[in-house]
């Protein structure tokens, strides 16, 4: 029998907020052990939550770009099960009535865009950290991050292959960074993604029974953990062995999932009404302060730099695929009103260094002007597009100005005749060949001659000068 | 000079005129805790009578108060009386601590309660259970009974405790002092470790009517630290229960004076009744259909909550920690298993194993769900009485003060003693208790006025004028 995998995923997302979610503690990433923390998020006896409100302002523009309803009375309810990295040995969340739920996202694949249904978006509370040490047989918590505010947000089981699952990560990462609510980086844990897969007999429209993926630390992992999910899932069903629910983790070292907890063994989390924060209301008010405070999102900037500059669809989402791409292409069109020479440099060569090197244009030596100065340079004619090249890896490497580099390595193009003329004379005399090629009618033969002229003049004569020269000294 | 047996404003006075100075205050209690405290053991470790006055010149200056084992005060023991918070030293203050702090009080030390504040006797605290000022071989009541205690023995001014359920009220009554359980949201929660976080408020317990509402006044108000305190404005409640009681309407709920309540405590409501018309005030009878599910709902919701405050106590960051045996599944779950076996005593792992089991899957709805309904009618019942009347009239406690050791083999009847009580914590109204007599075998009887949502000063009235014409509160116990 044929089968289809069914996925839906459940992505976790920190909000980058000052303060935690419920205490004043610093919400910061990579402090000192438990250098960040207050009675609240130790969980002390006696302590109480208060709501950040920054969190929930966070929390409510990431349910209004993903088209999600927001309920106008909410409330938080506790998740109760024990983990030493848990303070309290229960969860601050949400249950039954989650802040906002009945979203949308438009994911991009090959073949156009797919709309995969969002169920629901909450708030709660992140736990801290187990550390097992090398030596000694205790383990140790670090509760920096308990209490940091995190929002889930769930999927319908609308993907329908790990391809999808990819690209709905993909794209949803790229809307958390436009709202900027989010480090989103998977190796730090500020975003995290568990997959739900079942497979069905291809064609029907049931769900089959289902496993749930943990421990993915990228988005390559959550694809390789589907395929392989899948392949057993297929190989069980095909030996006439039923799937069996239950948890299972991707193990990177092994390349495969194992088993973790049956259904049996599932955790009954007793969830009930969080009494130490009463239920509250969001107003319509607070909705659409919030609406009105979102930024440019990928799409609406993407159709944008198509319609307005003429970009490709190719061009424009490769401009607009990570926020701080898009935003360097506009600080640049601000200094310098030439989008498409700004784009095919920053498509191209600049795009080239981003993958050696850093990943992200905000980790190059390189600023909206620098660049600018560089285009412009070759623009005018001042450095050809070849020196151009060298003088951006010399500028990231050095965090020189293009000028000055220019000036150092001697790099500005000849194009004045008298400079050229020796070069041209040299050229000539020595090329009798395909001097006399153009002169019997091949003009072609020019080429070859301009060719040695930048060889000899270490690529700094300009070559239209250069051409310009040799065609009327040959006619002469 | 006997500074002991003074009230809190009687002191201030002293204190005002020079002619007494809160070390000397200090040194008198020093004196009366050397001579009571083997009979009452009120209080769950040694106090200091070092002078620990804080720095403003408030309602409280140089006044010692006496606080809840449940109540963190930084750099001070609190335990709740239990083996499992054993050598806990809360690093912050609570809201009151502060408070009081900056009234210029001086937090002398910590009484003894029921563990965790799971009792009505103060027989579960772990260290020993405190006595009746009254009667030495009967309860103090709880479980804030180690502060009513002190308070009635004169080993302390002014006392805070904590009320879940009727743990300021029937002790205060089972003593023979005041007690207030303000309404929820009067009092920050902020440093009470929580027992049931929707019920708890943490309240006054004092000699007099007057030196309650001073104390309340010092403690009360919002608090950006508890998100459930209200912004409500604090009225001067001393001020207020100087104010006219006559024309003030109360109700007796029909459904409280039915069987089991002792014919001592029957008489005494009478003549409650009869002294208050006496001054002006009209009575009226009532119903509260829904007083018979109360104690049900109660110990639903509150051991609920019970379970998932007390999850913390596991052996991890502080208190107790026992290592499991080679056979648990893992060290974790061990030192999990006999962190809580070791720490918890029968009333705690009988309540926290009740509150685990309503809420499990499959029982959640018919149990927690369907208490939480029954417990709005519960408050739709207060809220129809307060309609028509200022304030309901009723017996604190179904009986005096019971024998230490009567009712632990026992826990419904135990349950029982708070039948008057509970309700008010699942409307969240507040309610007083006031001595009103005695019981011919010499002990203590209270009576509860219940009054509609941040009523507290109605109540302070009608208390403080019944006080004044009744000899009750001078009485003291013969130790």
């Amino acid at each position: 029998m044929n089968y289809e995998p069914v996925i839906g995923l459940e992505v976790h997302v920190q909000l980058k907020t000052a303060t935690k979610a419920f205490c004043g503690c610093a919400n910061v990433f990579g402090s000192k052990e438990n250098s960040n923390i207050c009675p609240v998020c130790l969980g002390l006896p006696g302590s109480l939550p208060v709501l950040n409100e920054k969190a929930l302002k966070a929390a409510l523009k990431v349910a209004l770009a993903l088209g999600c309803q927001v309920r106008s009375f909410t409330k938080f309810d506790r998740k109760n099960y024990y983990y030493p990295d848990l303070p309290k040995n229960f969860q601050i969340s949400q249950y039954d009535m989650p802040f906002s739920e009945h979203g949308s996202l438009d994911i991009s694949l090959e073949d156009g865009t797919k709309r995969i249904r969002i169920k629901r978006v909450h708030l709660e509370e992140d736990a801290g950290k187990l550390i097992h040490p090398e030596e000694g047989a205790e383990s140790l918590v670090d509760y920096n991050r308990a209490g940091t505010p995190l929002l889930e947000i769930v999927s319908e089981p609308d993907l329908y292959s790990p391809d999808e699952a990819y690209a709905y990560l993909t794209d949803l990462k790229l809307i958390l960074q436009y709202l900027d609510i989010s480090d989103c980086d998977m190796e730090k844990g500020s975003l995290r993604c568990d997959a739900n897969v079942s497979l069905r007999p291809a064609g029907t429209t049931g769900l089959g029974v289902k496993s749930e993926l943990k421990n993915m630390n990228s988005f390559r992992a959550v694809r390789l953990a589907l395929d392989y999910e899948i392949r057993r899932q297929e190989a069980e069903l095909g030996d006439g062995r039923p799937v069996v629910q239950e948890t299972r983790l991707w193990n990177e070292k092994k390349q495969m999932t194992l088993p973790m907890r049956s259904k049996e063994e599932a955790h009954d989390y007793r969830y009930f009404p969080e009494p130490d924060l009463p239920p509250f209301v969001i107003s319509a008010s607070e909705i659409e302060e919030a609406r009105q405070g979102l930024p440019e999102l990928p799409k609406e900037k993407r159709n944008r730099f198509a319609a307005a500059f003429g970009f490709s669809g190719k061009d424009a989402a490769t401009l607009t695929a990570a926020k701080s791409f898009a935003d360097f292409f506009e600080a640049c069109l601000e200094l310098y009103d030439k989008p498409k020479k700004i784009a095919h440099w920053l498509i191209g060569p600049v795009s080239f260094h981003m993958n050696s090197r850093g990943r992200d244009i905000r980790d190059l030596r390189l600023t909206p002007a620098s660049l600018v100065e560089l285009v412009d340079l070759v623009e005018t004619g001042k450095i050809s597009q070849l020196a151009g090249k060298e003088v951006l890896q010399e500028m990231l490497e050095s965090g020189k100005p293009a000028a000055k580099i220019v000036e150092e390595k001697n790099l500005a193009q000849v194009s004045d005749a008298g400079s050229l003329s020796a070069v041209i004379d040299e050229v000539i005399a020595a090329n009798k060949k395909s001097v006399d090629d153009f002169k019997a009618g091949k003009e072609n033969a020019v080429m070859f001659l301009v060719g040695q002229v930048m060889r000899l003049s270490k690529g700094k004569a300009n070559p239209k000068t250069a051409r310009e020269m040799l065609i009327e000294r040959l006619k002469a | 000079m006997n500074l002991h047996v003074l009230t809190a404003m009687e002191l201030r006075s002293r204190l005002d005129s020079g002619s007494v100075k809160p070390q000397d205050i200090l040194e008198d209690l020093r004196g009366r805790y050397e001579s009571v405290e083997k009979k009452v053991m009120a209080f769950a470790r040694p106090p200091s009578f070092e002078c620990r006055e804080a720095r403003a010149a408030g309602a409280l200056k140089g006044i010692p108060v006496v606080i809840k084992d449940n109540i963190c005060s930084r750099g001070d023991l609190t335990e709740c009386c239990s083996k499992i918070l054993k050598g806990f030293v809360a690093p912050y203050d609570a809201t009151v601590v502060e408070k009081l702090k900056e009234s210029g009080a001086s937090i002398m030390g910590k009484a003894n309660m029921d563990e965790f504040a799971f009792g009505s006797s103060c027989e579960t605290s772990c260290f020993h259970p405190t006595k009746n000022p009254w009667n030495l071989d009967c309860v103090p009541g709880g479980s804030s009974g180690g502060s009513c205690a002190c308070v009635a023995a004169d080993e302390a001014i002014a006392a805070l405790g904590s009320d879940t359920g009727g743990s300021i009220r029937q002790p205060a009554s089972l003593c023979g002092v005041v007690g207030m359980k303000p309404t929820y949201g009067r009092v920050s929660r902020y440093g009470l470790v929580a027992f049931a976080s929707s019920l708890d408020q943490i309240g006054p317990i004092t000699k007099d009517v007057r030196d309650n509402a001073v104390v309340l006044g010092v403690i009360a108000g919002h608090d950006d630290h508890d998100a459930t305190s209200a912004r409500i404005s604090v009225p001067d409640y001393l001020a207020e229960t100087e104010k006219d009681i006559r024309g003030l309407r109360v109700a007796i709920p029909r459904e409280y004076f039915v069987e089991g309540i002792d014919p001592d405590v029957r008489q005494a409501m009478m003549e409650v009744k009869a002294k208050l018309e006496s001054l002006g005030v009209r009575f009226g009878e009532v119903s509260l259909p829904h007083t018979g599910y109360a104690v049900a709902v109660y110990y639903i919701i509150a051991t609920a909550e019970a379970s998932s405050n007390l999850a913390r106590f596991d052996g991890v960051q502080y208190g107790l920690r026992q290592m499991g045996r080679a056979e648990d599944e893992s060290a974790l779950i061990g030192m999990y298993k006999e962190t809580r076996d070791k720490g918890f005593g029968a009333e705690a792992k009988r309540r926290l194993i009740l509150g685990t089991y309503v809420l499990s899957s499959g029982y959640y709805d018919a149990y927690y769900l369907r208490a939480s309904r029954v417990r709005r009618l519960i408050k739709e019942d207060f809220d129809k009485v307060f309609k028509e009347y200022d304030m309901v009239l009723t017996p604190t406690s179904p009986t005096p003060a019971f024998r230490i050791g009567e009712k632990t083999g026992d826990p419904l009847s135990m349950y029982l003693s708070d039948i008057y009580t509970i309700s008010v914590n699942l409307a969240g109204v507040p309610a007083i208790s006031v001595p009103c007599g005695f019981a011919r075998s010499g002990l203590p009887i209270g009576m509860q006025l219940i009054g509609r949502p941040f009523g507290e000063a109605d109540l302070y009235r009608a208390a403080f004028h019944y006080e004044q014409s009744t000899p009750w509160h001078k009485q003291k116990p013969k130790l």
